[in-house]
């Protein structure tokens, strides 16, 4: 074999040049490759979540089945009424950077402290019999230490909480996390969101609910150690379900429904 | 045989990247909360420093030498892109626990450290062994770390319960001490304590002794104002 100098100019721009494209047409081509892969992935991740939030991957078997019964809308929040807009390429980070799509809060209204709120919502709504079930609200809010991004299932009396199940949020693990344990979600099933009055009364409060307790449909025990992400909890269900939130969509619904 | 024994075994307790080299030792603490994610991590960065060592000493005849760190580099970003996108698409949960980490193995010094001090100068093979070893070494103290902490921290292995936890009705308080970084720090403390009084040649030599502190022992010291005043 011929003995090439290693370290003459030629050789040094033959091998840099060499290797670069080498690397990348591997790196572009494995990429290529696994891209549907990882798409797929994304979306079945968020498709979980939906599913789980309502506790519907039970009731169909599968997170596919319970997918194919559960209709995406877009809706207009300020009217409350679902609007004729492709869900297929919302996107929330989108929607929250373009002008005219999204509204500043003021201090007062801003009880989940998420300083900006969407102009459109994507939700989703379970059909059975061509009556809603159940009603899956994206909601979010200020936790310790960043916003939680979660969905809140209700079911179709529109008073009574399916299941809350959050898929992004940077809580301290082991107490703010513990928003992610199957235990504690599960206390939420069943209770109510609205007092007779209209008042949204749901609220986690400090330490354990009695059962005895007047409120006892409307409190959620306390995470110990937590205070702060629980106090986020509350306020994320009182702004979402408020006037400010998706109270004009559950009255408009009600009305088609009943 | 016994040679390439020897090569991919030293690493592990001998050589220890992290115990005796103190290399990688940023992502031993970021990673290691529960041992799931600790345990994919261990698999990426093996796979990374085998397979760089062994693309680096196949070519590591016509590498120039005054480009060789970009050569390295190049490669082992290329192979941590590679990990990180089949994680991606075929383990998306841990790689969003494991998040940036993964792309942060092109950094770590292991990888670095092995190509340059032996894929540059060994064959492919035992380069590639040599890798493989050290990774075992990294993946060995990351387990123990992986264990004790989540154990410890959440009263569970691989999300399995060990001990009952008080919220579950059990009677263990979990320690959230555990979680944190720093904690692992501490706990590879600990493991150079017990390697190095198996392997008595592991200790260094104290780099400075410490001298009394008693004004005799000092040859010729300086003279002060305060001790012309009493003398």
């Amino acid at each position: 074999m011929l003995k090439i100098n290693k370290d003459s100019a030629l050789n040094i721009t033959f091998v840099g040049i060499g290797l670069c494209l080498l690397c990348s047409a591997i790196i572009s081509f494995i990429s290529i490759q696994l891209r549907s892969v990882q798409e797929n992935n994304v979306v079945l991740d968020m498709q979980k979540k939906i599913v789980s939030s309502a506790g519907l991957e039970k009731v169909y078997g599968s997170v596919e089945n319970a997918m194919s019964n559960i209709k995406t809308h877009i809706i207009d929040l300020d009217k409350g009424e679902i609007v004729n807009i492709s869900p297929d390429s919302y996107e929330l980070a989108k929607e929250l950077r373009e002008d005219g799509r999204y509204k500043f809060l003021s201090a007062e209204e801003d009880i989940a402290s998420i300083k900006k709120r969407e102009k459109y919502s994507k939700i989703y709504i379970e059909y059975k019999d061509d009556k809603i079930n159940t009603l899956i609200l994206p909601v979010r809010g200020y936790g310790l230490w960043g916003i939680l991004y979660g969905y809140l299932a209700i079911e179709g009396d529109f008073n009574t909480v399916a299941g809350l199940e959050f898929y992004e949020h940077k809580e301290t693990p082991g107490l703010g996390a513990e928003i992610d344990n199957p235990k504690w979600k599960a206390l939420w099933k069943g209770k109510k969101i609205y007092q007779e009055n209209g008042e949204v009364s749901l609220k986690v409060i400090k330490g354990s609910v009695l059962e005895t307790s007047n409120n006892f449909s409307y409190e959620i025990d306390g995470l110990s150690g937590a205070t702060l992400t629980c106090n986020g909890v509350s306020n994320l269900i009182a702004y979402w379900m408020g006037n400010d939130g998706f109270l004009n969509l559950i009255n408009n619904l009600q009305k088609i429904d009943v | 045989m016994s040679k390439y024994s020897e090569i991919l075994f030293r690493p592990v307790f001998k050589e220890n990247p992290i115990a005796l080299q103190m290399l990688g030792i940023c992502s031993a603490l970021a990673v290691t909360s529960k041992l799931y994610p600790t345990l994919i991590m261990c698999v990426a960065l093996t796979v990374t420093v085998s397979l760089s060592n062994f693309f680096i000493s196949m070519i590591r005849n016509i590498t120039p030498s005054n480009i060789r760190i970009i050569v390295q580099m190049t490669i082992i970003s290329s192979l941590v892109i590679l990990v990180d996108q089949a994680l991606k698409a075929y383990d998306y949960e841990t790689s969003k626990t494991l998040s940036v980490f993964v792309g942060l193995i092109i950094t770590n010094c292991i990888v670095m450290g092995r190509a340059e001090a032996f894929a540059m100068q060994n064959p492919p093979g035992v380069s590639f062994l040599d890798g493989f070893g050290n990774g075992l070494g990294y993946s060995v103290i990351l387990i123990i770390l992986g264990t004790i902490r989540e154990l410890f921290g959440t009263g569970t292995i691989l999300e399995y319960e060990i001990f009952p936890l008080v919220q579950n009705g059990g009677w263990y308080v979990p320690n959230n001490f555990f979680l944190l970084p720093p904690v692992s720090f501490i706990l590879i403390g600990l493991i150079i304590w017990a390697l190095r009084a198996w392997q008595k040649d592991q200790i260094e030599e104290p780099e400075f002794k410490m001298s009394q502190n008693s004004p005799e022992l000092i040859p010729n010291p300086p003279p002060t104002p305060s001790s012309k005043a009493t003398s």
